[in-house]
């Protein structure tokens, strides 16, 4: 478990990152910051692993302040996936994924072997192990990028918009990937977007933010599409145009019903009822 | 060329002793430029200390700090270390900028990404920003080697026994034949070195031979600064 109590970062020019935040983030859940540029929720992600620290308030993990925590044994027992992958350009992909281990003393052997298997774990083939990085694809690399947080076994996994940078169909696949994972793996996970489509597919507790850091609300991806807490969290997951309120429409000519929006603009079609 | 063959064994012992007088020196000055490249990206005024500094040593005349140094040093004006470190202080004076310039040039997220997983201060210089500045450092060093290997000569002049004393024994004697076999040593010694530099590069940095566009023109810029 993941406690923020009263946390605020300023910033030296007096500007608050965030300010008075406090919110529990359960264990072996996936909680999603959502929110716009400025709203805080990269700092917040990164106040767990001690890349940022705050101006007042505690992060708790396990009930422990990692204020007093050495930052580098913090950071290596959490996993953590960025956005442009920040994978090393000339270390070999078998060898980015085994960073970690290596640096804890894990022999070389057993780091590769360990490496191979998580290989497998992101579904990407293990013929890829002796490349450099950058010959694989976006999504590859990403992929590679969860590998290597989860070389360690974290008990914590954050991921900073870890699929921004890839193209909308490897970044639904991916997203798809973690659920996946997430199933088997069943980790603390706290995932940073900006992307509110993207915080409903993996999320099972979502926080909207606010610029500062404020959280608008936070709950499950149904309750928030059932009640909007206000106008500002509509706008955000799209209810004031119309996005999320979905009606049926029957085609006549081929006999598909038809979901559209309230503008009329389809958004899928009516499958049989799984029941 | 029968001077050659008659005083074979002068000539290779002088491109010894002058091979020997010029990888102390670049060795040394890559030592002790790296770290100060470093701490020359820490902050802007220690940059321009270290950047300023190693400008400033660089205008010292050789021939006077050849002169100079047996006082500061305690030893014999003959005495080779005197060259040594003259030279080495040239070496520091010439890499630091380059070195400085290389760390600072190492990709910004890969040097967050090491931190944010948990390298140290210390493994992530070792395993992160070294390596990935290997290529810029390699480039400065070879321009460090040549020029050194070219500097050992003025030695000559206050007695050191290396391919300079071909320089001046042969302009004395007006004897342009030997003058002409000490540049040509002069230049195996510099072609081997720069060789021997590229062959570590490629042992080292493996990662490396499969040469980016990018990485290519960051090297072609750190040796157009001199």
């Amino acid at each position: 478990m993941i406690e923020f109590q009263n946390v605020t970062k300023q910033f030296p020019d007096g500007t608050f990152a965030v300010k008075d935040f406090s919110l529990v983030l359960p264990s072996h859940k996936v909680t999603v910051f959502v929110g716009s540029s400025g709203a805080g929720k990269t700092t917040l992600l990164r106040m767990i692993n001690r890349m940022v620290n705050p101006t007042s308030g505690k992060v708790l993990i396990d009930g422990e302040d990692v204020a007093g925590l050495n930052p580098v044994a913090l950071r290596r027992k959490i996993g953590y996936v960025l956005q442009a992958t920040g994978l090393l350009p000339h270390r070999k992909i078998a060898d980015n994924i085994a960073s970690v281990p290596r640096l804890n003393g894990v022999p070389k052997s057993k780091a590769r072997e360990e490496a191979l298997i998580l290989l497998d774990t992101v579904g990407l083939d293990r013929s890829l192990a002796d490349r450099y990085p950058d010959q694989l694809s976006g999504g590859q690399q990403q992929r590679v990028g969860v590998a290597r947080a989860l070389a360690s076994d974290p008990n914590i996994l954050l991921m900073d918009e870890p699929f921004g940078a890839v193209d909308p169909i490897v970044r639904l696949e991916l997203q798809d990937e973690l659920n996946r994972l997430q199933g088997e793996i069943s980790k603390t996970m706290v995932f940073v977007t900006h992307n509110i489509d993207e915080a409903f597919a993996i999320a099972d507790q979502v926080v909207i933010l606010r610029a500062g850091g404020e959280i608008a609300q936070v709950g499950s991806p149904a309750e928030i599409l059932a009640n909007p807490a206000d106008d500002f969290v509509e706008t955000f997951i799209g209810a004031d145009k119309g996005k999320r309120t979905l009606h049926l429409q029957r085609r006549e000519e081929d006999g598909v019903t038809l979901i559209v929006d309230a503008e009329g603009r389809p958004a899928g079609i009516l499958g049989e009822d799984k029941g | 060329m029968s001077w050659l063959v008659d005083n074979f064994d002068l000539v290779a012992r002088l491109t010894g002793n002058h091979a020997i007088l010029s990888v102390i020196p670049i060795v040394l000055g890559f030592v002790i430029a790296v770290p100060l490249g470093w701490i020359a990206n820490r902050s802007h005024s220690l940059r321009s200390w270290v950047i300023g500094g190693g400008s400033f040593l660089y205008t010292i005349p050789s021939l006077p700090l050849f002169v100079i140094l047996p006082y500061i040093l305690g030893t014999r004006i003959t005495d080779e270390r005197n060259i040594i470190v003259a030279l080495t202080i040239y070496a520091v004076a010439m890499m630091v900028r380059t070195a400085a310039d290389a760390l600072a040039a190492v990709p910004a997220d890969a040097v967050e990404a090491s931190t944010s997983i948990g390298y140290s201060l210390w493994t992530r210089f070792w395993l992160v920003e070294f390596p990935l500045a290997g290529p810029v450092l390699l480039a400065g060093l070879r321009v460090v080697s040549a020029s050194t290997i070219a500097l050992v000569s003025v030695g000559a002049i206050i007695g050191s026994a290396n391919l300079g004393y071909l320089f001046t024994n042969g302009k004395q004697r007006d004897f342009l034949e030997e003058i002409l076999i000490g540049i040509g040593a002069s230049f195996l010694i510099a072609l081997v070195f720069d060789i021997a530099i590229v062959l570590l590069g490629r042992v080292l940095m493996p990662w490396n031979l499969r040469k980016s566009p990018a990485s290519k023109s960051i090297r072609q810029n750190a040796v157009g600064v001199y």
